[in-house]
């Protein structure tokens, strides 16, 4: 039986400017700004985070934990999402959502959220500290950044189960939902010097299985901190994919995950293709050959490129969509909406790639690239090229090229902004973004799974939330339609 | 419609579909490097002025 695939985003976004041109500072700046518009003043509360724990069992001893610095901004949004610092970079979480598309429009929110913050930011800045804001994943320079999704997984599934079906995904995914970049910025991507890659993030990745994200990336993050119940769920904690501009990319990288987590845990890994014998290596190969060409060699000395491994996959989510349907990821319109584009966007980048420009962002950036480097007789790798490939992900919308392509749209501006003030009524997010616009005073600080309550009286109320799928809508809309205080509130819950 | 003549209507028949096809592809390709020309034009104007320096300057810590 499969659960519900919850699911979200994290994006790290690239920043520049700001005093002494310091990153810390300019994302703190960032993150105050937004808070300070009075969206919200309540703070994030760690004390159920244990970045440390290893879902192989293990308490990885030579892994550090993620610095945690309290006194940097750090707050819960009413649309339910975290908006905070993480190292040197502003960080919004989308908060959980029930499907794809949904998780979609949340992400897209955590752009508005940015363009806001950074409007206000640089209305109190003078013109040469301007602050920009990038959603990508490198400098140029050999320097990365995360964009990880995160998916609910049933507990019973065998993490190396885990491992053995969703290797393959993720080297190849790549070919359809890839953000795409000029050049090479790491020693094994400068010795292969491409052109252009599929993936930002593909060169970074050096191990197949670990539990660290900023050093010896794994393909398969083993991070256990399911932020819920965790004897029933795991969170699949994904660090490898690109940060897309394309909505209908993150929608088929967020919907060709959930669905084969899906028919992993509902039919196991029997039917999923044999993995690269050297994943590190595929993974890498398929980034650097925007032709298609690169092939990977399984255990069985079986070649496949990563357009080959997606096709298997596609007909492996669309056989068992066709058997068991797909409840626990969508409705059955949305699965066949994911489906579709998935297999359109697959056969586009083989067969007419002008065909998919409007989805697949490497594509749409690529075209762009070309046009210019024959327009201007450039060099491969240009200055000129590699400031399309950074401003391509500008998140102001009078400089983003990523803006003008023609991408296509799949949530209106209007169901944007409504989701960056409103949480998603699907999960328990729904519930966490009720309490924070509702009780902003009486409400000492909340975290993923659970919300704590000052009531003016007595000791502080912790109201434990450690089941997503509940806290809904469904579930909770009538309290609050009560139009209770605080204290009876969480009287109510108690009682 | 003798053998003969069906055989050389087909004939046409494909001859014209396949020009045809060929004009499509030639205008959609025309329309499709117009399209191309018109965004290159508009990127221009936005794209940072000075790349070699904008990309240059554009130094970030690693995350996650």
């Amino acid at each position: 039986m499969a659960v519900s695939k919850i699911l979200g985003i994290e994006t790290e976004y690239g920043v520049a400017g700001g005093p002494d041109h310091d990153p810390t500072t300019a994302s703190s700046i960032i993150v105050n700004a937004y808070a300070q518009q009075g969206r919200t003043r309540i703070s994030w509360d760690f004390n159920d985070e244990s970045p440390g724990t290893d879902a192989r069992g293990v308490l990885g001893g030579s892994s550090l934990a993620p610095m945690i610095e309290t006194h940097l901004a750090n707050t819960v949004l009413t649309n339910g999402a975290r908006l905070y610092v993480d190292h040197a970079h502003p960080e919004y979480s989308s908060p959980e959502c029930r499907t794809p598309f949904e998780a979609t429009l949340y992400d897209q929110a955590g752009e508005e959220v940015m363009r806001r913050a950074l409007r206000v930011a640089n209305e109190s800045l003078p013109p040469e500290l301007q602050i920009t804001l990038y959603k990508n994943n490198s400098d140029g320079k050999g320097n990365s950044y995360g964009t990880h999704e995160n998916y609910l997984v049933a507990r019973d599934v065998e993490f190396a189960d885990v491992v053995r079906a969703m290797v393959p995904h993720f080297v190849s995914r790549q070919v359809v939902v890839g953000a795409g970049k000029v050049g090479a910025e790491t020693e094994v991507g400068h010795a292969a010097n491409p052109d252009f890659q599929l993936s930002a993030r593909a060169e970074f990745f050096e191990e197949v299985v670990g539990l660290e994200t900023t050093l010896k990336r794994p393909i398969i993050n083993t991070r256990d901190e399911p932020h819920s119940d965790a004897s029933r769920f795991r969170r699949l904690h994904v660090i490898c994919g690109d940060a897309n501009m394309s909505p209908t990319a993150t929608l088929v990288k967020l919907g060709s995950t959930a669905l084969l987590l899906a028919v992993l845990e509902v039919e196991g890994v029997r039917d999923f293709p044999l993995a690269p014998a050297r994943p590190v290596r595929a993974l890498r190969d398929f980034s650097f050959d925007p032709s298609l060409r690169a092939v990977a060699l399984d255990e069985d000395g079986r070649s496949r490129g990563a357009w080959d491994y997606q096709d298997e996959l596609w007909h492996l989510a669309r056989r068992h969509v066709d058997r068991h349907g797909a409840g626990a990821v969508a409705s059955d319109e949305e699965v066949a909406m994911i489906l579709r584009h998935w297999r359109e966007m697959l056969d586009g980048v083989r067969d007419h790639p002008e065909d998919v420009a409007d989805r697949v962002d490497w594509v749409a950036k690529l075209r762009i690239v070309e046009g210019f480097q024959s327009r201007y007789n450039l060099a491969a790798r240009d200055a000129k090229l590699r400031a399309i490939d950074l401003q391509y992900h500008d998140v102001r919308r009078d400089k983003s090229l990523a803006a003008r392509v023609g991408l296509r749209q799949i949530h209106s501006d209007e169901e944007i902004r409504e989701a960056v003030a409103v949480a998603p009524r699907s999960t328990r997010a729904y519930f966490r973004g009720e309490c924070v616009t509702r009780f902003p005073d009486d409400i000492v600080s909340a975290n993923w799974d659970s919300i704590v309550f000052d009531v003016g009286h007595g000791p502080l109320q912790r109201i434990p939330m450690m089941d997503p799928t509940r806290g809904t809508y469904e579930l909770t809309g009538e309290l609050f339609a009560q139009n209770l205080t605080a204290v009876a509130l969480v009287a109510a819950l108690n009682g | 419609m003798t053998e003969q003549e069906r055989i050389q209507r087909q004939r046409t028949e494909r001859t014209r579909d396949e020009s045809d096809e060929v004009a499509v592809v030639n205008k959609k390709g025309e329309q499709l490097k117009a399209e191309l020309d018109d965004l290159l034009d508009e990127i221009d104007v936005v794209l940072e002025e000075n790349a070699e320096e904008f990309v240059r300057n554009y130094v970030q810590k690693g995350g996650e």
